[in-house]
């Protein structure tokens, strides 16, 4: 049953970010466009997103487990430190240079050719290659 | 302006959303692509790797499915493969140093109120911003 949740969440999360608009790069990017032709559409998927999780934090406050029986996450101890910074700042750099974040980035790879591949491969690498960078801004002090 | 857009994207908005409620309140997780990809990428989330094998299938193929039967819209991508390889590396290496992407700390994060999740959120969105219009300035986007 679990797995059958996850399956249909991903599906759905998939097709919202189609229908959202999500996968369309110059979409994204003419959002970030802020000086630019600047298309605001971006604003209203994070509103639309962000009401039914809202909605879900409160039921999940009064809750100890999910309906499935795991744990509701904690919410993490850390505040702010820099790999959330500097790590947001690449991140942010990114997705400004392509359109692409990874959900849009893989939701669109069947139907993306070879530019989204391209990126999506590239994003796969910098995963890979991302443990021993944050081990290093974790250690420096 | 553009309001046929602006429905479209509330509207998925509202299924993304969902979505993410549906995973946090039957399964207990948080709904963040970065985090679920990567940890199967870096194999630090090794033993939960059917859940992320599952969501990433459902993620990719739901949208596959649907091109079949509907003309899904263009991703209008760049055709500069370097620019590509470079912010999918900025891309892979910033959410997994950072902890998080647009899901995880944009929609999950933002709407638990969580400070980390609404800083990283205004910084990454913040540099966004100075990337284009940066690369629009100097022409490495049109």
């Amino acid at each position: 049953m679990r797995h059958l949740v996850t399956l249909f969440c991903g599906a759905l999360f998939g097709l919202g970010l189609v229908v959202s608009g999500m996968t369309d790069t110059l979409k994204v990017q003419g959002f970030l466009d802020l000086f630019g032709a600047w298309d605001p559409t971006l604003i209203f998927v994070m509103g639309g997103a962000i009401i039914p999780m809202f909605i879900a934090w409160r039921i999940a406050a009064i809750r100890e487990k999910s309906v499935l029986g795991g744990l509701i996450p904690l919410a993490p101890k850390t505040e702010l430190d820099r790999s959330l910074v500097i790590g947001a700042v690449l991140f942010g750099a990114g997705w400004g240079l392509s359109g692409f974040c990874p959900g849009p980035a893989l939701a669109s790879s069947t139907f993306g050719g070879t530019g989204g591949l391209t990126f999506l491969a590239a994003m796969l690498a910098g995963m890979i290659i991302a443990p021993p960078i944050i081990r290093v801004f974790k250690a420096a002090p | 302006m553009d309001y046929m857009s602006w429905a479209y994207g509330l509207i998925g908005g509202l299924m993304i959303g969902t979505a993410a409620a549906i995973f946090l309140l039957f399964n207990g997780k948080i709904m963040g692509a970065s985090g679920i990809v990567g940890g199967l990428v870096d194999r630090s989330g090794a033993s939960t790797w059917a859940e992320r094998v599952l969501f990433i299938a459902g993620l990719v193929g739901a949208p596959a499915l649907l091109g079949l039967v509907y003309k899904l819209p263009a991703t209008n991508v760049t055709d500069k493969i370097g620019l590509l390889v470079v912010a999918g590396l900025l891309v892979g290496v910033g959410t997994r140093l950072g902890s998080g992407c647009t899901s995880g700390h944009g929609v999950c994060g933002i709407s638990r109120l969580s400070i980390r999740s609404i800083i990283s959120t205004l910084i990454y969105i913040g540099a966004g911003v100075a990337v284009v219009a940066a690369a629009r300035a100097t022409g490495v986007l049109l």
